[in-house]
């Protein structure tokens, strides 16, 4: 066992355990939008697919590299992009007018 | 390791630490759209970095350069589209979606590079068939729970004759297509083996889940894709798709676990399937007993003059798409000055805290939206409860042992001073028994479709109290 994925080992079981500790804190009110955010998080794999387009050579090479990088983009801009339109729906107050008592707190 | 290389490992870390701070203000509304810009910066400053390495190893043909613009622009504007056009009704499917792409873009990482054997070390060789394993199960796995949340594969469980045999041997050729690609690193038919067996694999293990049991799906989907992604860290030596792998996998995890027990039921029997359709089980308990129906004009002005009003949403108000019909009783009845919160349990709606997404795109500030654990305290001076679209998990004989859902986290509603339940018929939840809270004395039934009953009770309170 090489040292080098000793420390990715390491590395790995470490972010588990961080993952768990942060994530256990994010209300239910907000599990739509935080998978979606892990969605985007994981988009982090067309970090991946730019290394390999650089080694790739030859048709199949490239078409991995092609569907790789489409589907990991996909994943990164769609997956932000929907996570803060979803955000920005939750609002202490909505923006529509009220004439109640007009008061920003909420009593309770 | 050269002064550049160093630059470069530190910047990754520094994304991977923008992800950790991103996900930790997710842990508030109000910080929650910052967290997830930081984590957008983060990846922008990954990918930037890379782009640079690249072009400082210039070991990228002109070719790969053209293959990376072309699959960037392709996916960025598919993956932009989707985002700005789904309904959120839908959200669900595009989760599931991306759960897909994720999952593929790992796996495909996985067979490039298995099919270099030069370069294949039997460190490469075992991460790599992990990675494709787990990925290529998210892959069809996921498009299969998109095509049931979207309803172009129906939503019951789908066993065919045999099913179970071909998943076992699915099984069986994945797991052998992967050690003997492990012996033999540059084998092509055990690449081949393996990637077909997990494709088909994927597809033969969400066929036959039940609808019902979709928001455990997608979870555990989301933590497939997560693993798969840092197995592909591992394929390419790459920290930070370790740390972003592990952080979804550690997320996906731990709402499977959440969304498993507010079910009342274990991962491996959601897996196993054949349950969540609610018409395979036989209804068992009294039946027929006496309930109270009421008019919406009754529902109206018990509403109007009340002091404290919880709506207790479900999915079939998610189903009947009635957010807007709620947020606007609630909002007419506020103008009254009746304090009104919104009691959502765990599994209302088709993912993880869909309900609150739909609530909060009908304008309903999120301090109204309660979690179970915080909303049950608060039902004991409750005057009205109002139950829209919820079943099992209103259902008092959750607390006592022998049936289906004993043990269930169920909403206290029965509570309530007064209950008033919004449903199209007397019809059974998943859990397929009679909800003991529609017999009780304090129990009104108003029967009527979600939407066109909250329609009437609103103009009820504007026209007869207004």
């Amino acid at each position: 066992m090489s040292t080098d994925l000793v420390v990715d080992l390491t590395i790995f079981v470490l972010s588990l355990l961080v993952g768990f500790e942060v994530i256990s804190k994010v209300p239910a009110t907000l599990h739509t939008p935080l998978m979606s955010g892990a969605n985007s998080i994981h988009g982090i794999v067309v970090v991946g697919a730019m290394l390999i387009a650089a080694s790739a050579r030859g048709f199949t090479g490239y078409l991995l590299a092609f569907v790789a990088m489409a589907f990991a983009t996909a994943n990164v801009v769609g997956g932000y992009a929907v996570t803060d339109r979803m955000l920005r729906m939750f609002r202490r107050r909505p923006a529509i007018a009220r004439d109640a008592d007009g008061t920003d707190e909420v009593t309770r | 390791m050269s002064t550049f290389d160093a630059i470069v490992r530190l910047i990754y870390v520094a994304a991977a630490a923008g992800f950790v701070i991103g996900l930790h203000l997710m842990n508030s509304p109000a910080t929650a759209a910052r967290g997830n810009r930081l984590s957008a910066a983060a990846m922008a400053l990954a990918i930037l970095t890379t782009a640079v390495v690249l072009g400082h190893d210039r070991a990228i043909t002109l070719t790969g350069i053209l293959v990376l613009i072309a699959g960037a622009a392709a996916g960025g504007a598919a993956g932009l589209y989707a985002a700005r056009r789904v309904a959120m009704t839908a959200m669900p499917q595009l989760v599931s979606l991306f759960n897909a792409v994720g999952g593929g873009a790992a796996a495909l990482l996985a067979v490039h590079d298995l099919t270099a054997p030069a370069t294949a070390s039997t460190r490469v060789a075992v991460t790599g068939t992990l990675d494709i394993l787990i990925g290529a199960i998210t892959f069809t796995g996921s498009l299969i729970a998109a095509g049931k949340l979207q309803g172009w594969i129906p939503g019951q469980p789908i066993t065919p004759p045999g099913g179970r045999a071909l998943t076992m041997l699915l099984a069986a050729g994945g797991l052998g297509g992967g050690v003997w690609l492990c012996a033999q690193p540059g084998n092509r038919i055990a690449l081949i083996l393996l990637t077909i067996a997990s494709l088909g694999f994927g597809i033969t293990m969400v066929l036959p889940i039940g609808g019902a049991d979709m928001p455990v799906v997608i979870s555990l989907l989301n933590a497939f894709t997560g693993t798969a992604v840092a197995m592909a860290g591992f394929v390419l030596g790459n920290p930070v798709l370790i740390i972003a792998g592990a952080l979804v996998g550690a997320s996906g995890g731990i709402l499977t676990k959440l969304m498993a027990d507010a079910m009342n039921r274990s991962i491996g029997s959601i897996i196993i399937g054949g349950f969540g359709t609610g018409d395979t089980t036989t209804p068992i308990g009294a039946g027929g007993a006496a309930v109270r129906e009421v008019s919406a004009d009754d529902v109206a002005i018990q509403l109007a003059y009340a002091g404290k009003v919880v709506i207790v949403p479900g999915y079939g108000l998610a189903a009947a798409q009635a957010q807007h019909e709620v947020a606007e009783l609630a909002d007419v009845l506020e103008r009254r000055g009746v304090e009104v919160t919104y009691a959502i349990h765990p599994v209302a709606g088709r993912m993880p805290g869909h309900m609150n997404v739909l609530l909060a795109e009908a304008n309903v500030p999120y301090p109204q939206l309660k979690e179970m654990d915080e909303a049950n305290p608060d039902f004991a001076r409750t005057d009205v409860a109002l139950v829209i679209g919820a079943n099992d998990v209103t259902n008092p004989a959750a607390r006592r042992p022998g049936n289906p859902i004993s043990g269930m986290p169920i909403l206290d509603v029965d509570q309530a001073r007064a209950v008033i339940v919004i449903k199209r018929s007397m019809g059974h939840g998943y859990a397929g028994i009679d909800n003991e809270l529609y017999t009780n004395e304090r129990t009104g039934m108003l029967f009527a479709d979600a939407k066109k009953g909250l329609a009437a009770l609103t103009a009820g309170v504007k026209t007869l109290v207004g």
